[in-house]
């Protein structure tokens, strides 16, 4: 048994930290993350250099990671520094790549940004609810219907589409140029977008895509609840330094053991969220990776919903206010929930397994 | 035991049922379904309606120019407004300075405020909190030193509400510095334009603005604007902090959210059928819709004590507890039941065609995070245990 970070990610996770720490300050991010494209450019660039992106990539796929840990180390430091880059699209695509057999160097390089776009308004997590129609014309498919919230969407290149095609669920390449696509800022800041599709050219990548597409969900759930372990341990540090330092009735409002057992009580839910993010990261590829990703993100529902409520409880006024970085924690660590399908989604899976 | 109105009750909330249907402007309805910010012209207007039908300060007794009516009256009142969407008439001169000039105030303050809060010519707003004098509102630093015929006034308040339209403030305000800290306060009212004062926009974690810091830099105040004794700011800063408690449950509110849960629930497709019918989430709405069905009859058993005593005693504090928990519990199923849709930034979607969730859902996630504050102001759920421990379990 080893719990222990490989030497080399445990490097990966330093100079992600290091860099972000510098690149990413959180009145920067503040900046960037509701101003239109909601994400900075350079920051995905100095991101791509620093080789994160190849961190999802297999070696076959010409990349180094490609597994669980890999990802949870890159999305980790993204939630610590809060981070709004759309690197989702890319930890997802990869394996998307992969499943189809395509090329995923533009994709690790960051030359090219995708976006995965699968949720719709009538069907935000499900595959089977997907109405989005691929029409063969002639030698080229077409592809029509709305893709919603579609995250990174306002700054993909290119969007990795679900579609029904003879009855079955395919995936399907679209240049987003080629798409009517409306980027918008989130609440809790970085961007996504409604993506119309009429009768839009879309390049076929696999004929039956459900096993890619639940495995690239199962990715993206490790991804984000890694992110929401990193966010919760900042904001939770820094509700523990809040108690120590506010003073009110002549004492630090720590030194209050009704305020003291509920902080504890934070941390005990961070750590079973990190445990079962572990457990996800560990059996993602495997025969199981869909029930332990559902496992993990109610998990993290539940406890992400705790941590952020109670840390602006605890916190009083200023964690209600858009100056105080903890309020923007607690913004992206509620709204995670609705990423990939919520706690009662998860929860119904895991019960229905 | 008999739980329901008299005919009289009765009669009345049909009145008060008609009046709204007849008189509600329906852009003002609009406003506060869709949960826009409502701008200052909506408030002033929705006042002037209630003022021309004598039924703005429902709180205040007749001679003043109030209703006088009972508790259960004015619940009924409360209930049928959020019925109809009606805003909630400003609190800071109807439900907190009014009563307060009504016990306290002096002959003169009373002939010359009392009216202008009617009819609209000022608009309140409240300096309590410090950013060291929050729970502990006690500890406040805000000094007001006598110089002749005036205080001068030196410090800074936050979280005032609505500052940015108000005209003037009332402050509790240290005038003695030497003493134990609750006899040392001063209750002043103070014209926002005097000079030096600032008000300064603080935004809020949703990105709006309803709250500011006001600072204080020299502000000279006319000692006749003291109200009561000098001193005596903490005693009437208490005797205000009750009447704040009436229709702290917000039962009406969360009977409205309730029922915006369920339309959304209905309208909302997941997993290939209405939301509704998802047993996760219709467990959820039921557990709510318990809890609620309680609270009102909590609600009206501390209204008929209060009825029969003359005065809400500290077990209110278990309707602010458990009413703001039962709030926040439905913003959170209502931000629930968009998913993915509740993501935009509020505004940042406007086309009908593109719009993610139905235009009176689309604010729900910035409602659920605004709403956060419930728990918080006016004494924080820790503040009302606290007044619990000590009243009624007698620790």
């Amino acid at each position: 048994m080893n719990f222990d970070l490989t030497e080399d990610r445990q490097m990966l996770s330093d100079s992600l930290n290091r860099f972000l720490a510098d690149k990413c300050p959180f009145e920067h991010r503040t900046k960037v993350a509701y101003e239109a494209p909601y994400h900075d450019p350079a920051l995905w660039a100095g991101l791509s250099e620093l080789g994160a992106l190849y961190a999802f990539g297999t070696e076959e796929q010409g990349g180094f990671g490609g597994s669980g840990f890999d990802i949870t180390v890159v999305f980790e430091a993204m939630g610590r520094a809060l981070c709004p880059e759309p690197l989702l699209g890319a930890a997802m695509g990869a394996r998307l790549l992969a499943a189809a057999s395509a090329d995923a160097d533009d994709l690790m390089s960051g030359a090219v940004t995708y976006a995965v776009a699968v949720g719709e308004l009538d069907a935000p997590y499900d595959l089977d609810g997907i109405a989005c129609t691929a029409t063969l014309a002639g030698e080229d498919y077409t592809l029509t219907g709305r893709k919603s919230a579609v995250y990174g969407g306002q700054a993909a290149d290119r969007l990795l589409v679900a579609a029904r095609l003879d009855g079955q669920i395919a995936l399907f390449e679209v240049t987003a140029a080629e798409a009517s696509v409306t980027g918008y800022g989130m609440i809790d800041g970085g961007g996504a977008a409604e993506v119309v599709l009429d009768a839009t050219p879309g390049r076929l990548l696999l004929a039956d895509a459900r096993a890619a597409l639940e495995d690239a969900q199962a990715a993206g759930i490790v991804a984000l609840c890694a992110e929401a372990v990193g966010l919760m341990d900042v904001l939770h540090r820094m509700t523990v330094d809040y108690l120590g330092q506010r003073k009110q009735f002549g004492r630090t409002i720590g030194s209050f053991q009704a305020l003291q057992h509920r902080a504890v009580d934070m941390l005990t839910e961070i750590e079973q969220a990190r445990s079962i993010t572990i457990k996800a990261a560990a059996e993602l590829g495997g025969p199981d990776a869909g029930r332990y990703a559902s496992m993990a993100k109610n998990l993290i529902g539940r406890a992400g919903r705790l941590v952020a409520e109670e840390a602006i409880q605890m916190h009083g006024g200023i964690a209600m206010t858009w100056e105080y970085p903890g309020a923007h924690y607690a913004k992206r660590i509620v709204m995670i929930d609705a990423q990939l399908g919520d706690t009662d989604y998860h929860l119904s899976r895991v019960m229905a397994a | 035991m008999d739980l329901s109105y008299s005919p009289e009750d009765i009669a009345f909330r049909d009145e008060v049922r008609a009046f709204f249907a007849d008189n509600m402007p329906e852009d003002i309805r609009t406003a506060v379904r869709n949960g826009s910010e409502l701008g200052k012209e909506m408030l002033e207007r929705y006042h002037t309606i209630l003022n021309a039908k004598g039924w703005l300060a429902a709180t205040w007794p007749v001679e003043f120019g109030g209703t006088g009516w009972s508790p259960v009256q004015r619940h009924i009142f409360e209930e049928e407004a959020c019925r109809a969407y009606a805003p909630r008439p400003l609190s800071f001169g109807l439900a907190m300075l009014g009563p307060v000039l009504q016990k306290f105030g002096s002959k003169e303050q009373q002939e010359y405020y009392l009216p202008r809060i009617l009819n609209g010519d000022d608009w309140w707003c409240q300096g309590y909190s410090e950013p060291g004098a929050g729970s502990d509102l006690a500890s406040l630093k805000t000094r007001a030193v006598r110089d002749g015929d005036e205080y001068v006034v030196n410090g800074q308040k936050t979280w005032t509400t609505l500052g940015q339209h108000a005209n003037r403030i009332f402050c509790l305000v240290r005038t003695d510095p030497d003493v134990k800290q609750q006899q040392g306060i001063s209750f002043l009212l103070i014209d926002i334009d005097t000079p030096g004062i600032e008000v300064r926009p603080i935004r809020l974690i949703e990105g709006g603005h309803e709250v500011n810091e006001v600072f204080f830099t020299d502000v000279r105040v006319p000692v006749t604007n003291l109200v009561g004794e000098e001193n005596q700011g903490w005693t009437i800063a208490k005797y205000l902090l009750t009447h704040e408690r009436t229709n702290i449950a917000g039962v009406g509110f969360s009977m409205q959210a309730l029922e915006e849960v369920k339309t959304l629930a209905r309208r909302t497709t997941r997993n290939g059928r209405p939301l509704i019918e998802d047993p996760l989430f219709a467990a959820r709405v039921a557990q709510v819709e318990i809890d609620l069905e309680a609270m009102k009859i909590t609600n009206l058993r501390m209204l008929y004590t209060a009825q029969k005593q003359g005065a809400p005693g500290p077990e209110t504090s278990i309707l602010k507890i458990k009413g703001t928990v039962i709030m926040q519990e439905l913003r959170d199923l209502a931000r629930r039941a968009l998913g993915p849709s509740s993501a935009p930034f509020p505004g940042h979607i406007t086309d009908g065609n593109l719009m993610l969730a139905p235009v009176e859902a689309a604010n729900n996630a910035a409602r659920y995070f605004n709403g956060r504050k419930t728990s918080i102001y006016g004494g924080s759920n820790e503040i009302q245990r606290n007044i619990l421990t000590k009243t009624m379990l007698e620790l």
